[in-house]
C-alpha cells in the first residue's frame, strides 16, 4: 500500500508533542481508521525519534538528571505503587524508556562503587528483576512496557519486523523469478555496507528501475532516506529510486512487491 | 642564514615556528612574541634559508666525509651575492646581514677553522681553477664519459704535493662533460644574465681509481662508486681540501661572508682576543687514519645539536621546501653509510667556551654524528621510506647502524619489508619488433600516386635497414651513428617530397618509436608493450626465475647518481641520433605535429576509474589491468614528450645561455613571438583542475627538461614553472585527506618535479625563490571530484620505472653492504656472467623465446582484430579461471576445513583452542592442496579458450590460422590465470579458511542450547501464521495494561487471551519469519504472562463484577503456555524468571492471595521436565531470603514446605494444597 506524502504528512501532523504511550497510539487509530496499526505505529515511531534527536541533550544534562532523579525519588516516597516514572517522563515530554534508563543509571551510580557499564544498564532494562531495587524495576518496567518508541520491546519489534519482511521480500523475489544476492551473499564477497538485496538483473517498475531493495522497520520518510542512502548504498545507487521509496511505509516492500513485481 | 640557525640551536626558536617562517605561512600564534622578533628581524633573508641548510649539512658532512663530497644542492642563496647579478638582494643588505650574528660570541680558533682552510682554499688555486674551467668548458652533445677535473688534481696530489693543489687545477676541464649541457659550475665571464649558470652543484671529486673507469656523468651527486678505495694511504691526508670542486665555489662565499662578518665583529668587539684567520692560516692536520669505523650512538658528540638540525631539517623536507626530496635521502643515505672519517686533532673539535652549540663549530664531528644525524632524519622520514622497493627496506632494515641507533626505526622497516609487496624489477630487455604493415593507413589509396606509394614502401625498407644496422652494430666500440649511416638516412629523407609522404613516414617513425621505446619495463631501450604477453608464454616460474637473473645481469650498474641528465637510453638513442642525421626540417615539423597530436589524444585518454568496492579476490586480476594500462599510457606519453622536447627545442640548444644582458633580452623578445609548439599550458591546467596531475605532470616534465636556457624565462614557460612549483609545494606527503592525491602518485610527482629543479637548464634560483606568490595557488579541482589523482594508480614499479634515480638509494644501500665499492667504481656483483663465444650478437635460443617469437611473427602477418582477439579471449577467460577455481577449489577446501574443524571441535570437547592456531593447522593442511589450482587452471583455459577464440573469429578464418590463434589465446590465457593463481592462492585459502573458522566458532557461540537441532515448519506449511512482530506488539499491550496505567474501561477479553496463546502456538510452529531475537522476546513475554495469570493480574473486559479471570480459564491458559514451552519453544525459555522475587511480589498484593496456581505452575513444570525440582528448590530457598511483609514470607515459606513435601511421584491436582485460606483446597479440587 502506497501512502502519499500528504497522508503521511497529516499523520505527522496529529503527533506534535504526544507521548508515546498506549493510549496516544489508540487515540491515533480512531482518527485514521483506515490505516492500518502498523502503519500508524511506525509512522509515530518515526515522528517521535526525530524529537527526541531535537530534545535529547537537554535531558541530558547535570542539573537535568539530578532534577529528575530527586522528583522521582520523592514521587516513590510518596507512593511507590504510582506511576511516577511514568507520568514523569510523559510531563517533560521524554521518552519513558530512555527516562528509565537516565534514573536507573543515576541510582545505580549511587549504590555501585563502579559505574554502571552499558551492557548492564541493557540488561536491566531488558530484565528489570535483575535491579536490586523492588520499587525502582517496578517503575522501569512500567516504562518500558508501556512505551511506544522506544525500548527492548519496541527494538525487538523493529528487528522482527526487518527480518520479517526481508523474509517476504525473498519470497517474492523468488516467487517472480528474480535473480538476486542478499546480503550474506555480499558479505562473503567482501562488501561491507549492503542492500538487503541487490538485483542481478535490474527491473523496471513503473518507470523507475529498481536495482537494489532494502527493507526497513522504520518508515521512510524523507529526512531518513536521504541520510541512508548517503551512509550505504551510493556504491549500488544508480538510478532513481528514491522517490519510490518515499512514503511507503513498513508494508511497503510487501505491498510494492506485490503490486509491481510482475 | 646562519643566524636562523643559531637562534634555533639556542632555543630561542622553537623548530616548528622556523618552519612556519620559512615556509612563509602567515604568522600563527603559536609563535610566541620573542620568536616572531626573532624571526621578523630576519625576515630578508627567509628566501636563503633553506639553501643555506642544504649547503651547510653538505659541506659539513664534507668535512666529515673525507670519502665522498658533499651532496651538491642549489645554492642560489649564495649566488645572490654574485657581484653585479641583477635582482640579488640589494648591497645594504650586507649591513643587516652582520647584525645578525650574535655579538657577544667570543670567536674561537676551533669554530674558524673550517673558515680559515676554506678561505685559504679559495685564495689559493680556486680562483685560477675556476677561471679555467669557464673558459672552453661549453657543453657538447652527445659526449658520454669524461673524467672530471678535479681528478686529476687528485692525482697530483698524490704524487706528492698535498698541501698544493697547483695550478696542474687548470687543466683543461672540458672533460667533464654532460651530455648536451653545460659542465656544471662553469660560471661565464663578466656580469651575469638573469640566469646564473654557475654550478650550483657541487661535482664529484673522485678518487684516482675512479678516474679509470668511466663512470657515467652524475651532476648532482657523487656517484656511489666515489666511495674512497680501502687502502689508507698518503693521498687521503688531505682528502677534501683540494678535491673541493668548484661547485662549491657558492658555498666558499657564504662561508667567505661568514667569515668576513666575523672579523668585523670582532674588530668592532672589546676584546679581539683571538686574531682573524686570514688567508694562509695553516690547513688543520688531519693526523688521524682512514679505517672503517662502528657507530657507536653513545659517541654522539653534541646529539641535542644535532636532533635540532635534524628536525629542521626533515620539516623542510617534509613540508617540500628542499628542491628534491630524494637527493635530500641519497644525502642522507650517504650520511648513514659513511665508511671511516678523518679523525681531525682533538684540538681542532673541541669548541671554544660559548660557542658550544653555535654554528661556527662543526656539525659532525664523528662518524656516529653522522650516523645519529642520518636516522633522526630517517626516521621522521618514515611513510616516504616505507613506500620504497622491497630491496631497498630489506637493504635498509638489515643495516646494523640503523639497528644500533634506533631500534624502533628498524622495527617499523622489517615490519614495512615483510609487508611490501613491491618488488621492483628493473630489466631491461631491448628489441627491435618492426611495425606492421597498416592497412589503414599504408594503403596505396592513402598515396598521391603509385610512385609516392612505391617511394614509401622503399623508405620503409630503408628505415628498416637503418635500424637493424643500428641494432647490430651501436654497442661495438668505435661505430659512429653519423658516420654509419647519416648518409643515407639524408638520402632517404631526401626522396620525402611530398608533404603527405612525410605524414606517412612520420607515422611510421612515431610508431617504432613506441613500439621499441615505451615499457613498463623503464626508459632503456625495453619491449614494447604487447611483447610481456608473449614472453610471457614461457611459463610462469620459469618467466620470474629467468627475469630475475636477467636483471641482475642486464641492469645498468648506475643511472648516474641520484640526479641524472635526461638522456636517451637505449632504442631512444638510435631515434635521437636518427632525427640528428636526417637534420630534416620537414621531418621535424611534421614529427613535432604528430607527437603533440598523440600527446593530446593520449593525455585526454579516459581511464577507467576504479571501483573501489569491486569484490576483491578476482577483481585483483583486473585491477592490475587498469592500473597496467595506467602505466603504458604514462610511459608512452612521457616517450613522446621527451621527443617532443627535444624535437622543439632543438634549434635553440646552446651550450651557454647568452653572455650579455643585451643579448638576452633580444632573445627573450624575439622568442616570447614564436607560439608554443603544444599548449602545454593549458593542458597543464586541465590536468590539474581534472585533478589527473599524476598524468599531466610526469610527461610534461619530460617535455621540460629539454628546455633551453631561455625557456624557463619566457612569460609562458615561467607561468608553467610557477605553477609547478606551486604544485610541488602542496604535495605534502604528510597530509593525507579523503580525496586526496594518494601517497604514491604523490611520490611520482614530487620525485619528476624534483628531477626536473636538478636540471641544468631550469635557474637555480627559481625554486627558491618563486615561492614569494604562492598564496595563488589554489587550483579549483571543481569538476570532478574522483580524478585520476585519488585512484592508487601508481605502483612502485612505475615509479621506478619513471624514476630510476630513485633505484640509486638501493644501490648505495646495497654498497654498503658489499663492502668494498670504491675498487671498481662499481658494485661487486655476486653473478659474474660468463659468456660463450659471440656474446651480444645472438641471444640463445631457447625454444620457448622461438615460440615467442613466432607468434610474434604470425600476429605480425594477421589482421590486428585477431591480435586484439585473442588477447581479449586470454585476459577474459584467465580471469574467469581465477574466479572458477575460487568457486570450485577453493570452495572445496573450505569445506574441508569446515569438517576438519567439527571433527576436531567434538574430538577437544568445545575447546578447539585459539581461533589462530585452528587457522594455521588448517591451512598447514589444506594450502598444499592450492598447488591443485594451476593443473585445473591449465584444464580450464584449454578448455574454454578455443571456443571463444572461435566464436570471435570470422567463419571464414583459414584452419591454420584458427588453431594457432587457438593456441596462443590458450597460453596467454594460462600464464595469465597462473600468475595470479601461483601468486595468490595460497593468501586466498587462507582468508577463506579463516574466515569460516570464524564463522563456525562464532555459530558455535556462548549457548550451546541456541545452536541445537532447528526444527523448521513443515512442508506442508503455508506460512500463515501471525508474524511474530504481531505477536510480540500484541503480547506488550497485554503487558503494558497490566502493569498500568489504565483507563477505567481498559481490558482484555479473555478469549483475546486465549486466541493469542494460539496464534503464539502457530507461529512457532512455522518459522518461517521467526528470528532467535523474537523468540527470545517471546518466551520471556511468555513468562511474564503466566506470571501475571499467576497473580491474578491481568484486567478483564467484562463487567466489574468479573473483572478476574475465572480460576479454571487461568489453569487453562497455564497449560497452554506449558504445552508451548515444552513442544513449541526452541530458544530457552527463561522459567526461573517466574520465581524471580519480582514476578512473585506480584502475589503480594493481591488480596486475598492465591497460591494454587502457584503451585500448581509449578508441578507442572517438574512433571513436563521444563524445571527440576532441585532447581525449583534452589530459587524457593533464594526467595526467602528476599525482604517480604510478615504475614508474606510465613504463605512463601508454606508453599515452600508444601512443594517439599510433593511426593517425587506426580500426582498433584489431587492433593489439597492447605495454606491460609481453607477454600484453597476445595477450589482446586474444582478443577
Amino acid at each position: 500500500m502506497i501512502l502519499t506524502k500528504a497522508q503521511y504528512d497529516e499523520i505527522a501532523q496529529c503527533l506534535v508533542s504526544v507521548p508515546p504511550t498506549r493510549q496516544s497510539l489508540r487515540k491515533l487509530k480512531q482518527r485514521f481508521p483506515s490505516q492500518s496499526q502498523a502503519t500508524l505505529l511506525s509512522i509515530f515511531s518515526q515522528e517521535y525519534q526525530k524529537h527526541i534527536k531535537r530534545t535529547h541533550a537537554k535531558h541530558h544534562t547535570l542539573e537535568a538528571i539530578e532534577s529528575y532523579y530527586q522528583r522521582y525519588l520523592n514521587g516513590v516516597l510518596k507512593n511507590g505503587a504510582a506511576p511516577v516514572l511514568l507520568e514523569l517522563a510523559n510531563e517533560v515530554d521524554y521518552a519513558p524508556s530512555l527516562m528509565a534508563r537516565i534514573i536507573l543509571e543515576r541510582f545505580l551510580q549511587e549504590h555501585e562503587e563502579t559505574p554502571p557499564s552499558k551492557s548492564v544498564i541493557n540488561s536491566m532494562l531488558r530484565d528489570p528483576s535483575q535491579i536490586p531495587d523492588g520499587v525502582l524495576a517496578n517503575q522501569v518496567y512500567q516504562c518500558t512496557v508501556n512505551d511506544c518508541c522506544y525500548g527492548p520491546l519496541v527494538d525487538c519489534i523493529k528487528h522482527a519486523i526487518g527480518h520479517e519482511h526481508e523474509v517476504l521480500l525473498r519470497d517474492l523475489l523468488l516467487e517472480k523469478n528474480l535473480s538476486f544476492l542478499d546480503e550474506d551473499q555480499l558479505r562473503a564477497k567482501g562488501y561491507d555496507k549492503t542492500p538487503d538485496f541487490i538485483l542481478q538483473v535490474p527491473v523496471a517498475v513503473e518507470g523507475h528501475i529498481i536495482h537494489w531493495i532494502e527493507s526497513k522497520a522504520s518508515f521512510g520518510d524523507e529526512c531518513s532516506h536521504h541520510a541512508y542512502l548517503h551512509d550505504q548504498f551510493w556504491s549500488y545507487w544508480n538510478s532513481s529510486e528514491l522517490e519510490h521509496h518515499h512514503c511507503c511505509g513498513s508494508s511497503f516492500i510487501t505491498a510494492a512487491s506485490q503490486c509491481h513485481l510482475t | 642564514m646562519a643566524a636562523v640557525l643559531e637562534s634555533l640551536l639556542r632555543e630561542e626558536v622553537s623548530v616548528a615556528a622556523a618552519v612556519r617562517w620559512i615556509a612563509r605561512r602567515t604568522q600563527s600564534s603559536e609563535d610566541s612574541p620573542g620568536e616572531a622578533a626573532v624571526l621578523r628581524s630576519l625576515r630578508p633573508l627567509r628566501k636563503e634559508f633553506v639553501p643555506f641548510l642544504l649547503n651547510f649539512l653538505r659541506e659539513q658532512s664534507c668535512r666529515v666525509l673525507p670519502q665522498g663530497p658533499p651532496t651538491p644542492a642549489k645554492a642560489p642563496g649564495a649566488s645572490a651575492t654574485l657581484p653585479g647579478r641583477p635582482g640579488g638582494p640589494p648591497r645594504g643588505g650586507r649591513g643587516a646581514r652582520s647584525q645578525l650574528f650574535p655579538p657577544p660570541e667570543p670567536p674561537s680558533p676551533a669554530a674558524e677553522a673550517p673558515l680559515a682552510r676554506r678561505g685559504g682554499r679559495r685564495r689559493g688555486p680556486a680562483p685560477a681553477r675556476e677561471r679555467g674551467s669557464r673558459g672552453p668548458g661549453g657543453p657538447e652533445e652527445g659526449v658520454g664519459g669524461e673524467s672530471l677535473p678535479w681528478a686529476g688534481a687528485r692525482r697530483l696530489r698524490g704524487s706528492g704535493s698535498p698541501s698544493s693543489p697547483s695550478l696542474a687545477l687548470c687543466d683543461p676541464p672540458n672533460l667533464s662533460n654532460l651530455e648536451e649541457f653545460p659542465p656544471v659550475g662553469s660560471v661565464p665571464p663578466g656580469p651575469a644574465g638573469r640566469t646564473k649558470p654557475s654550478r650550483r652543484i657541487n661535482p664529484t671529486p673522485v678518487s684516482e681509481e675512479r678516474s679509470l673507469s668511466k663512470p657515467k656523468t652524475c651532476f648532482t651527486s657523487p656517484p656511489i662508486s666515489c666511495v674512497p678505495s680501502s687502502q689508507p694511504s698518503a693521498l687521503d691526508t688531505s682528502p677534501w681540501g683540494l678535491g673541493l670542486p668548484p661547485g662549491c665555489r657558492s658555498l666558499q662565499e657564504e662561508r667567505e661572508m661568514l667569515r668576513k662578518e666575523r672579523s668585523k665583529q670582532l674588530q668592532q668587539s672589546p676584546t679581539p682576543s683571538c686574531p682573524t684567520p686570514e688567508s694562509g692560516s695553516p690547513l688543520p692536520s688531519r693526523t688521524g687514519s682512514l679505517t672503517d669505523e662502528a657507530a657507536d650512538p653513545a659517541r654522539v658528540s653534541s646529539r641535542q645539536r644535532l636532533e635540532l638540525v635534524a628536525l629542521v631539517y626533515s620539516s623542510c623536507i617534509a613540508e617540500n621546501l628542499v628542491p628534491n626530496l630524494f637527493l635530500e635521502l641519497f644525502f642522507v643515505l650517504q650520511l648513514l653509510t659513511a665508511r671511516r672519517m678523518v679523525a681531525a686533532k682533538d684540538s681542532d673539535l673541541e669548541p671554544g667556551p660559548g660557542v658550544l652549540e653555535s654554528v661556527g663549530s662543526p656539525l659532525f664531528q664523528s662518524i656516529h654524528d653522522c650516523v645519529f644525524f642520518a636516522v633522526r632524519v630517517l626516521e621522521r622520514q618514515f611513510p616516504v621510506l616505507s613506500y620504497l622497493d622491497k630491496g631497498t627496506l630489506k637493504l635498509l632494515a638489515e643495516n646494523e647502524r640503523l639497528l644500533c641507533f634506533s631500534p624502533a626505526l628498524q622495527g617499523r622497516l622489517r615490519a614495512a619489508y615483510e609487508g611490501s609487496v613491491a618488488k621492483v624489477s628493473l630489466v631491461m630487455l631491448p628489441s627491435a619488433q618492426a611495425v606492421s604493415f597498416q592497412p589503414e593507413t599504408d594503403n596505396r589509396a592513402n598515396f598521391s600516386s603509385d610512385r609516392a606509394f612505391h617511394t614509401f614502401k622503399k623508405q620503409r625498407d630503408v628505415f628498416y635497414e637503418v635500424l637493424r644496422e643500428w641494432e647490430d652494430h651501436h654497442e661495438e666500440p668505435g661505430w659512429d651513428f653519423e658516420k654509419g649511416l647519416g648518409s643515407r638516412i639524408r638520402a632517404m629523407m631526401g626522396q620525402l617530397s611530398a608533404a603527405c609522404s612525410h605524414s606517412h613516414f612520420v607515422r611510421l617513425f612515431q610508431k617504432q618509436l613506441l613500439q621499441m621505446c615505451q615499457s613498463p619495463g623503464g626508459a632503456g631501450g625495453t619491449v614494447l608493450g604487447e611483447a610481456p604477453d608473449v614472453l610471457s608464454m614461457l611459463g610462469a616460474d620459469k618467466l620470474g626465475r629467468l627475469r630475475r637473473l636477467q636483471e641482475r645481469l642486464v641492469a645498468p650498474q648506475s643511472s648516474g647518481g641520484p640526479c641524472p641528465p635526461p638522456t636517451f637510453p637505449g632504442c631512444q638513442g638510435f631515434f635521437r641520433d636518427f632525427i640528428l642525421s636526417a637534420s630534416s626540417f620537414q621531418f621535424n615539423q611534421h614529427l613535432m605535429d604528430s607527437l603533440s597530436l598523440k600527446i593530446r589524444e593520449l593525455n585526454g585518454l579516459t581511464l577507467p576509474p576504479h571501483e573501489p568496492n569491486d569484490d576483491e579476490g578476482e577483481a585483483d586480476v583486473d585491477w592490475q589491468g587498469e592500473r597496467r594500462q595506467f602505466a603504458m599510457v604514462l610511459l608512452s606519453l612521457r616517450l613522446l614528450a621527451k621527443f617532443l622536447g627535444f624535437v622543439a627545442f632543438l634549434p635553440y640548444r646552446g651550450p651557454e645561455p647568452p653572455p650579455t644582458r643585451e643579448l638576452q633580452d633580444s632573445i627573450l623578445a624575439l622568442r616570447s613571438q614564436v607560439p608554443p609548439v603544444l599548449d602545454v599550458r593549458t593542458l597543464l591546467w586541465q590536468g590539474l583542475r581534472a585533478r589527473r596531475a599524476v598524468l599531466t605532470v610526469p610527461w610534461l616534465v619530460e617535455f621540460l627538461s629539454f628546455a633551453d636556457h631561455i625557456v624557463p624565462l619566457l612569460d609562458y614557460y615561467r607561468s608553467i614553472f610557477s605553477l609547478l612549483l606551486h604544485l610541488h609545494r602542496s604535495l605534502v606527503l604528510a597530509q593525507e585527506r579523503e580525496g586526496e592525491m594518494c601517497f604514491l602518485n604523490k611520490l611520482l610527482l614530487l620525485a619528476v618535479l624534483g628531477w626536473l629543479f636538478q636540471i641544468p637548464t631550469v635557474p637555480e634560483d627559481l625554486f627558491f625563490s618563486e615561492e614569494d606568490q604562492s598564496d595563488g595557488f589554489q587550483v579549483d579541482a571543481v569538476s570532478s571530484e574522483y580524478g585520476l589523482d585519488s585512484v592508487p594508480v601508481v605502483d612502485q614499479q612505475l615509479l621506478y620505472t619513471c624514476c630510476p634515480y630513485i633505484g640509486e638509494l638501493r644501490k648505495l644501500l646495497a654498497s654498503w653492504v658489499s663492502g668494498s665499492s670504491g675498487r671498481s667504481g662499481g658494485f661487486v656483483r655476486k653473478i659474474t656472467p660468463t659468456t660463450t663465444t659471440g656474446l651480444g650478437a645472438q641471444p640463445p635460443q631457447t625454444s620457448q623465446g622461438l615460440q615467442a617469437q613466432l607468434a610474434q611473427a604470425f600476429f605480425h602477418n594477421q589482421p590486428p582484430s585477431l591480435r586484439r582477439t585473442v588477447e581479449f579471449v586470454a585476459e577474459r577467460i584467465g580471469s574467469n579461471c581465477v574466479k572458477h577455481i575460487k568457486a570450485t577449489l577453493v570452495a572445496d577446501l573450505v569445506r574441508q576445513a569446515e569438517a576438519l574443524l567439527q571433527e576436531q571441535l567434538v574430538a577437544q570437547g568445545q575447546e578447539g583452542g585459539e581461533a589462530a592456531q585452528l587457522v594455521e593447522s588448517l591451512c598447514s593442511q589444506l594450502c598444499p592442496h592450492g598447488a591443485q589450482a594451476l593443473t585445473q587452471g591449465r584444464e580450464f583455459c584449454q578448455k574454454k579458450s578455443p571456443g571463444a577464440v572461435r566464436a570471435l573469429l570470422p567463419e571464414e578464418t583459414p584452419a591454420a590460422v584458427l588453431s594457432s590463434a587457438e593456441n596462443i589465446a590458450v597460453g596467454l590465457a594460462t600464464e595469465k590465470a597462473c600468475t595470479w593463481l601461483s601468486a595468490n592462492i595460497t593468501a586466498l585459502i587462507r582468508r577463506e579458511v579463516k574466515a569460516a573458522v570464524s564463522r563456525i566458532l562464532r555459530a558455535q557461540g556462548p549457548e550451546p542450547a541456541v545452536r541445537g537441532e532447528r526444527r523448521g515448519c513443515s512442508r506442508a506449511c503455508e506460512h500463515h501464521a501471525p508474524l511474530p512482530s504481531h505477536l510480540i506488539s500484541e503480547i506488550k499491550d497485554v503487558l503494558s495494561l497490566a502493569a498500568g496505567p489504565r483507563d477505567p474501561e481498559e481490558g482484555v477479553p479473555p478469549e483475546h487471551l486465549e486466541q493469542l496463546l494460539g496464534q503464539l502456538g502457530q507461529t512457532l510452529q512455522c518459522r518461517q519469519f521467526l528470528c532467535p531475537p523474537a523468540e527470545q522476546h517471546l518466551a520471556k513475554c511468555s513468562v511474564e504472562l503466566a506470571s501475571l495469570l499467576v497473580a491474578d493480574k491481568i484486567p478483564i473486559l467484562g463487567p466489574p463484577a468479573q473483572r478476574r479471570l475465572e480460576r479454571g480459564q487461568a489453569r487453562r491458559l497455564l497449560h497452554m503456555l506449558l504445552s508451548l514451552w515444552k513442544e513449541d519453544f526452541q530458544a530457552p525459555v527463561p522459567l526461573r524468571l517466574l520465581l524471580s522475587p519480582r514476578n512473585v511480589g506480584l502475589l503480594a498484593d493481591t488480596r486475598p492471595r492465591e497460591w494454587d496456581l502457584l503451585l500448581f505452575l509449578l508441578r507442572e513444570l517438574v512433571e513436563k521436565g521444563l524445571m527440576g525440582r532441585m532447581e525449583i528448590e534452589a530459587c524457593l530457598g533464594s526467595l526467602r531470603a528476599a525482604q517480604w511483609p510478615e504475614d508474606f514470607s510465613e504463605e512463601l515459606a508454606t508453599l515452600f514446605n508444601l512443594f517439599l513435601t510433593e511426593p517425587p511421584l506426580p500426582e498433584p491436582q489431587l492433593r489439597a494444597c492447605e495454606l491460609v485460606q481453607p477454600n484453597r483446597g476445595t477450589v482446586l479440587a474444582q478443577s
